[in-house]
């Protein structure tokens, strides 16, 4: 069947099976390989995307459900050369060991930081469920509250810059 | 510029080293040939090394190799014969290479080599040695080339060998300026000098501090490219089925159903397995599930049938550590302990899989492996092809921690592209990947001891039970066994370090499993040091003594004895390490010495409703020089993380003859609700040259948290992961 979405601000158009998961269409279609396959079964979450500013484990999401809706990937988060908040706070701490895990945890914090935008150690337990191997959680974490500092600049001085 | 040979111009330095130099537009290499070439060891030698040193780093000593390419744009590209998986070793000897050659970290690239384009570790990467066997010669080798071309620029700015300088990557001379490109483009015959006195660590720029990783920015915008993004034009995707039964073999297979399922392009049966290809993953996945498959089980493989395999007295005996009397087992003042330890799953986060493309008598195969160079030889032997046929280009590894020492699914890839004469990607599901795993071996120990009246210990022994590590394995070749008697792996940590107490001894016994056991990090530290430790543990307590001072007494004097002593008691200060309880908290000590790394932890524990927390972890290593100070503290606290997970969470079981869970969360492993919120780590420098860091901090987590869940409770766990 004939599906359409935009994604990371593109519209695009497939020609697939509407129960493939969206995870395949992602890689293996529109070849955005920042989206990762770890287990196929919603156990993981390296395949963490945003539909809609959800966040969804893409690989036990049924293309056909996308129709419609703006999807964000890895690759689509930072807003052109500008790292999202979450991406420097990675940065900063230098998060990252085998980085296969890594895109899956930056957007699931992504879509965290949106519901709560300062999230106590106790949300980012409920809400950061993924699994890395390399065991970077303890620099995720603080990379975590970080980035919810660097959204409240941001927002404070984006505001301030409205006032203006 | 032509292929040349200035080796045999320079007589002195062929006999250490062979430069050949290479060039073609643009670019240009430096071939070397490493020396450091693993000499065939004594056993002796072997079973020494296997617990202490360093062994040199053993890359091939046969062809010419590259190492170096400069591109026009002045950057320098290494080809790195160790592969990248998450240990940071990429930046480690980018920094080594921009301190070296004088340019910025920012114009030094790392790849690891393929086959056809550099230098292959002959071995592995693995055993956390990457940047401890590379230290040296690719000092020597970035500061050869450096000279090399330093001497070709002054030529070419017609000023003395001494009035040129270098910094950021440009000769300046005469008042004129040159970059490694510019010259290396010039240059008609390369003369090489005798490698140059290198730089004193201390005038180091970028060694020894903590640089950001030069992957990060990459993996943080999702853009590197790992073995399972891998892609070729035109290429197909395959599921293969294998036995899900412990010991099961194919009996027949019947594709009817799945040959006309919508995208199916061919299914092949081979020995053992069969080979689904289609246009796309989900079809070929369809298809997989219509493949009628009967098994032959010649057994149904229990957990207690593992348990009575795997135990001490069983298998192949070997003493592996000898030192006085033994305690005689009747003796009604020793004490005894039994511990175990379950089966370990990799469950690293990109699945195995390649890329293979088999046409005209040529093989390309794209993969994630630790491997690179056994790869090559299996994939060429496999299809019938000379070596040289065969190139293996590896991509970033999404995790490798043993996992990827073994990649027979190159070779199954490679089956099914020359079978459709197309290229053919293939990973396993997540379900293959638990089921047919190299597992970590379950371990048995027993633990006896005997204290003086006036509490210290006068007889300590460790015997250990455990599956293969490096026996059949494609790193350990089967004549090394009858060699060595003994499974080098499981060894890792086995014997007592405790070297002042009058006996002592430690037996291995060795049984092959029905299943594959091989390399999990650390290998054997992890399990041995838990029942080591926790022994240690149990004997302070009944001697009524101080658990640091019963330590610090039964080490010995010598440099290794020191630094054990020295971890032990940074680790103490640190923490005013002490055996209260308050409010269900309580601390816990273990030290080890891995791979010549001594390491203590000392871990703050508290128990709430029978569940046991790690809240704090204080890591004292001393890994020698550091090369990257941060990176080394990232190994630490992964190795911490990793080690809490296997030693409260994870285990495999048997059932109805297969292996269990099969899913990550069934598979229980250390999320970030359970990582501690604090780690410290503390290194200490104790020798100056880079020893390994990677595995070491795994060994005393286990038996730290065990003994402050002993203070707490009152209670000696003995059996991985620890319940309440
Ligand atoms: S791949 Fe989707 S959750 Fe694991
Ligand atoms: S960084 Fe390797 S799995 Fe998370």
């Amino acid at each position: 069947m004939k599906i359409s979405f935009i994604i990371n601000g593109k519209n695009e158009t497939l020609e697939v099976d509407g129960n493939t998961p969206l995870l395949w269409a992602i890689r293996d279609v529109l070849d955005l390989k920042g989206t990762k396959f770890g287990c196929g079964k919603a156990a993981c979450g390296a395949c963490t995307i945003h539909v809609d500013g959800q966040q969804v484990r893409s690989c036990s999401y049924p293309v056909k459900y996308a129709e419609g809706k703006k999807i964000t990937t890895i690759e689509g988060l930072s807003n052109g050369s500008e790292l999202h908040a979450v991406q420097q706070a990675w940065e900063e701490f230098v998060v990252p060991q085998c980085g296969y895990c890594q895109p899956g945890f930056i957007m699931s914090t992504a879509a965290l930081l949106k519901q709560i935008p300062n999230p106590t150690d106790e949300d980012i337990d409920n809400a950061i469920i993924n699994v890395c191997r390399c065991g970077t959680y303890y620099r995720m974490r603080k990379a975590i509250h970080r980035a919810a500092e660097i959204q409240a600049e941001f927002i404070s001085s984006s505001s301030v810059n409205a006032d203006k | 510029m032509t292929l040349q040979s200035n080796a045999n111009k320079n007589p002195k330095s062929s006999s250490r080293r062979k430069f050949l130099i290479r060039g073609s537009i643009g670019t240009i290499g430096v071939l070397a040939l490493g020396t450091y070439v693993f000499r065939n060891p004594l056993r002796r030698t072997v079973l020494e090394m296997a617990e202490t040193l360093v062994p040199p780093y053993s890359g091939s000593g046969t062809e010419a190799n590259l190492w170096f390419e400069i591109t026009n744009e002045n950057s320098i590209i290494l080809h790195s014969p160790k592969v990248e998986m998450g240990q940071g070793t990429f930046t480690g000897l980018a920094q080594i290479v921009a301190d070296e050659m004088e340019v910025n970290m920012n114009q030094v690239m790392v790849k690891a080599a393929a086959t056809d384009t550099g230098i292959v570790d002959g071995m592995s990467t693995g055993g956390s040695l990457s940047i401890a066997q590379l230290f040296q010669p690719l000092r020597e080798m970035a500061a050869t080339m450096r000279l090399m071309i330093h001497q070709e620029a002054a030529g070419l700015l017609g000023v003395a060998v001494e009035a040129v300088s270098i910094s950021n990557g440009v000769f300046s001379g005469g008042g004129k300026n040159l970059t490694y490109a510019e010259v290396a483009s010039k240059i008609k015959e390369w003369k090489l000098p005798e490698t140059p006195e290198l730089k004193p660590i201390s005038s180091y720029k970028y060694v020894g501090k903590p640089v950001k990783r030069i992957d990060q920015l990459a993996k943080i915008k999702g853009e590197p490219v790992f073995g399972m993004d891998a892609s070729l034009p035109n290429m197909l995707h395959a599921t293969v089925i294998r036995p899900e039964h412990v010991g099961a073999t194919l009996k027949s297979v019947d594709t009817t159903n799945a040959i006309s399922m919508p995208g199916v392009v061919k299914i092949i049966e081979q020995e053992g397995w069969v080979g689904i290809i289609a246009n796309s993953f989900p079809e070929a996945l369809a298809a997989k599930r219509k493949v009628k498959v009967e098994w032959e089980k010649s057994k149904e493989w229990t957990e207690e049938g593992i348990r009575d395999l795997l135990k001490v007295g069983n298998g192949n005996k070997m003493i592996t550590q000898k030192e006085g009397a033994t305690i005689d087992s009747d003796d009604p003042n020793a004490t005894i302990y039994e511990f175990t330890s379950p089966i370990g799953a990799h469950a690293q986060m990109e699945p195995n899989g390649a890329v293979a493309s088999v046409k005209d008598g040529k093989a390309t195969v794209i993969l994630s492996t630790q491997v690179i160079g056994i790869t090559q030889k299996q994939v060429a032997e496999a299809l019938g092809l000379e070596p040289e046929n065969v190139n293996i280009i590896c991509t970033y590894l999404g995790g490798g921690f043993g996992r990827r020492l073994n990649t027979s699914h190159a070779v199954q890839a490679a089956i099914m592209s020359r079978e459709v004469g197309r290229p053919v990607k293939y990973f396993f599901t997540r379900k293959e990947e638990f089921q047919n795993d190299t597992f970590r071996p379950p371990t048995h120990h027993i633990m006896k001891g005997r204290l003086t009246e006036n509490g210290s210990l006068e007889h300590l022994e460790h015997h250990y039970a455990s599956g293969d590590v490096a026996i059949n394995s494609v790193l350990m070749p089967a004549a090394m066994h009858s060699v060595l008697g003994t499974d080098v792996g499981a060894m890792r940590g086995g014997n007592i370090m405790y070297n002042a107490i009058p006996n002592y001894r430690a037996v291995q016994w060795h049984t092959t499993l029905p299943f594959a056991t091989s390399w999990w990090r650390s290998l054997g530290l992890l399990a041995n040091t838990f029942a080591i430790e926790s022994f240690i543990d149990e004997m302070s307590i009944k001697a009524e003594r101080n658990p640091v001072e019963f330590r610090l007494e039964m080490l010995s004097n010598d440099e290794k004895g020191e630094r054990i002593k020295n971890v032990i008691q940074k680790a103490v200060a640190m923490t005013d390490f002490h055996s209260d309880v308050s409010n269900n908290r309580a601390m816990g000590l273990a030290a080890s010495i891995d791979a010549g790394s001594p390491c203590a932890h000392v871990v703050e524990v508290s128990v709430t409703d029978q569940k046991i927390k790690v809240e704090k972890v204080t890591c004292v290593l001393d890994c020698g020089f550091a090369v990257n100070p941060d990176q080394v503290k990232a190994q630490c606290e992964g190795s911490i993380i990793m080690g809490i997970s296997a030693v409260l969470h994870e285990k495999m079981t048997l059932k109805d003859g297969r292996l269990y869970p099969i899913i990550y969360g069934a598979y229980d492993m250390a999320l970030m609700k359970d990582a501690p919120k604090e780690i410290d780590v503390h290194l200490i420098q104790g020798v100056d040259i880079p020893l390994p860091v990677g595995e070491p901090p795994l060994g005393p987590i286990g038996a730290a948290i065990g003994n402050a869940v002993r203070r707490i409770t009152g209670k000696r766990l003995t059996d991985l992961p620890l319940k309440l």
